[in-house]
């Protein structure tokens, strides 16, 4: 019997019971159905979760200073300054994987002024001009600070859409100046707000302005801090601007006289963040940061890194591992009600070889061999499990569709699924109807005639 | 007799069937030959061994010794695929029970053998069969009415259609009019006296002795062994 004739042998069996049919292959619908509804939403919010930490810097990466270790007592990471501006410029030089790179300098806790208002900001970061594409972010208002800005110490600044309504209130702050301690800032631009971060901190609440300046002119002078309660309030102009003391910048060596504007090199900054081209490239730009960084500071094979770089894939995998254990629960769940639809068919043929004993005895007896008879009953099984794995596909993509419609959750259709889908009901279909055919070829015929 | 005609060749065949400890011999040597062209009627009483000697005869059973030879052939202890493949080409078989497929049409009824002929035939060529039996036994009308539309003598040519339909040399019937009134047994033993007519070998398992007169040849089974050879 060939295979084409087994087919439609088994069709015209089924069609024999088109109800039967129909409720036995339902279990499997609604296992595939189920599958398949499973997988477009567990794709579907991987991708979402994908794009959202792509937003906030999945490409990017943060450079910190390793730490100080006094008398057993480890001081944490930043105690130790080992980070210098040469070491950004040479991260972004060097390594090819970089895209952008920016030193950070931080000032916490530090009055703003401007008029009578005054505000503390949740952050104040002394950066480059990269440092925005790096965290994506826009200018909404005005322009950024540039390079050149940077190397001359310009007392410029760009401010969040919180410290604008805390401080500006409803007047544009574009050209006006803030204060900082003493240091008069002119805002030139206001960055595009972002709301809050994943840990419910206010992102918008930040001052950003050249690290060259914020190192010199704000955290370099340790003079005590706006906040503390022990700054004596300079009154007088000599007060507010030392004629000896603390000098604005440090002795220069001669071969750094040049004609050129040079950053001091002694300076020491508190990171350095950096962009790599795509977020696969992290991993690599981490390796040749790390190499470079090993190399700049002499530091020997059995030394450790007096650096330590974190990246944001951490986060993503964890995020993405979480997104893919629920898709992983639910899929169990999912492939479990499979084995229950796929034992509903296996009952359903033993039912059906015991009901159709007779037919068989007669099959055998015009000629059937036990092969024959073997292949029907599998391809019957089959057949059921791939229509209903077919009907499965199906709902399960509609039931996506309308979850996708009406709770607005994000799916993503998936091929593979599809294809597993089709596998899964052929295997199911397999294993499940080999018993009961087995059972069929098995049968004597002249038992199986005489049966009533 | 003439040695060339020779259909069915049985030498000394014996069945024991075991029951756990217990052995019960059921046919105890039987030797038998029938020819070609030949119209058998078996009879016997219950347990005489009849239906056993019919079951291996028709190549659904296995002797437990002996030969069985179908144009010369040995096919008792043949491989079940084998034997498969000779119930498919060379014997038909009609039942007390007609045994046809529900809800299935007399064309598809019919021509389900075929679709167990090695090599295979095409769909039409199936159907062409199929028709040209159902001609034989004067259903052609009925070819899509399926057996619940059908009365139980039309039931039966259906089924002795089916049994044709692989034009086979040899036609078994068990009890075939066992489900039959009185009329319709006639017509359907009309129909097996034309078969025989044009050539088929045709054993008949019976009790009546009625339906056993159509017979050419009577053999009496009785307690595993033949009583009655029965030539007429």
């Amino acid at each position: 019997m060939n295979f084409l004739n087994t087919i439609i042998t088994a069709l015209k069996a089924l069609k024999r019971n088109p109800t039967r049919a129909l409720l036995t292959t339902l279990g499997i619908v609604i296992g595939i159905a189920a599958v398949i509804t499973m997988m477009e939403i567990g794709n579907g919010s991987k991708t979402s979760v994908r794009t959202t930490i792509e937003k906030m810097g999945a490409n990017t990466g943060l450079i910190l200073p390793g730490w100080l270790r006094r008398g057993g007592v480890a001081m944490g990471y930043g105690s130790r300054v080992s980070l210098t501006p040469a070491d950004a410029e040479a991260v972004g030089r060097e390594c090819p994987s970089v895209l952008y790179y920016s030193p950070v300098v931080r000032a916490s806790s530090q009055q703003l002024i401007f008029g009578n208002s005054n505000w503390v900001p949740q952050w104040i970061y002394g950066v480059s001009p990269d440092y925005l594409p790096i965290r994506n972010w826009r200018i909404a208002e005005g322009r950024s600070f540039t390079q050149e800005e940077v190397e001359t110490n310009a007392r410029v600044c760009l401010v969040g859409a919180t410290v604008v309504r805390e401080l500006f209130g409803n007047v544009s702050p574009i050209d006006c100046e803030l204060r900082i301690r003493d240091v008069a800032f002119k805002v030139v631009g206001v960055l595009h707000s972002k709301g809050s971060n994943m840990m419910g901190m206010d992102e918008d609440d930040v001052l950003l302005a050249p690290w060259t300046t914020i190192r010199m002119r704000i955290t370099g002078r340790r003079t005590g801090t706006a906040t503390s309660t022990k700054s004596t309030p300079a009154s007088k102009p000599s007060e507010l601007y030392p004629a000896t003391g603390v000098a604005l910048y440090p002795e220069q060596d001669a071969s750094l006289t040049t004609d050129k504007l040079l950053i001091p090199k002694f300076t020491y900054i508190d990171q350095i963040v950096f962009s790599a081209s795509t977020p696969s490239k992290v991993k690599q730009a981490e390796k040749e940061i790390t190499a470079l960084l090993r190399e700049r500071h002499r530091l020997r094979p059995m030394e450790d890194d007096d650096f330590r770089i974190r990246n944001s894939s951490d986060f993503m995998s964890m995020l993405n591992s979480t997104t893919m254990l629920m898709t992983n629960l639910l899929l169990g769940v999912a492939l479990l009600s499979l084995v229950v639809g796929g034992v509903g068919i296996m009952n359903i043929m033993l039912v059906s070889v015991t009901e159709r004993t007779r037919e068989i005895g007669l099959r055998m007896a015009v000629g059937a061999r036990s092969s024959d008879i073997l292949k029907q009953f599998l391809v019957e099984s089959i057949i059921l499990c791939l229509v209903g794995g077919i009907i499965g596909i199906l709902t399960g993509h509609g039931t996506a569709v309308l979850i996708n419609h009406y709770l607005k959750w994000p799916i993503e259709s998936s091929p593979g699924a599809v294809i597993a889908a089709v596998g899964v009901s052929v295997f199911v279909g397999v294993v499940f109807g080999f018993y009961p055919a087995w059972k069929a070829s098995k049968l004597d015929p002249i038992e199986a005639l005489r049966y009533e | 007799m003439i040695k060339v005609n020779k259909l069915i060749e049985l030498k000394d065949i014996t069945k024991t069937y075991f029951l756990e400890e217990l052995s019960v011999p059921v046919l105890k040597g039987i030797s038998l030959e029938i020819n070609k062209g030949d119209y058998v009627a078996l009879m016997g009483a219950s347990g005489s061994g009849k239906s056993t000697l019919m079951n291996i005869l028709g190549c659904l059973d296995r002797p437990t010794s002996g030969d069985y030879l179908l144009e010369g052939e040995e096919l008792g202890r043949a491989s079940g695929d084998r034997r498969a493949l000779i119930r498919n080409k060379k014997i038909g078989f009609v039942f007390q029970s007609f045994n046809l497929l529900p809800r299935t049409s007399a064309l598809e009824n019919v021509i389900m053998p075929l679709a167990y002929t090695a090599g295979g035939l095409s769909a039409r060529e199936r159907r062409r069969r199929g028709m040209e039996a159902l001609e034989q036994v004067g259903l052609t009308e009925r070819a899509q009415h399926h057996p619940s539309q059908l009365s139980g003598g039309q039931q039966q040519r259906v089924a002795i259609a089916r049994a044709l339909v692989n034009r086979p040399p040899l036609l078994f019937a068990d009890e075939p009019t066992g489900n039959l009134d009185s009329k319709t047994s006639v017509e359907v033993m009309e129909m097996f006296d034309a078969l025989n007519a044009e050539g088929i070998t045709i054993i008949l398992v019976t009790h009546s002795d009625e339906i056993a007169s159509c017979a050419k040849r009577v053999i009496r089974v009785s307690d595993g062994l033949v009583v009655d050879g029965g030539f007429k």
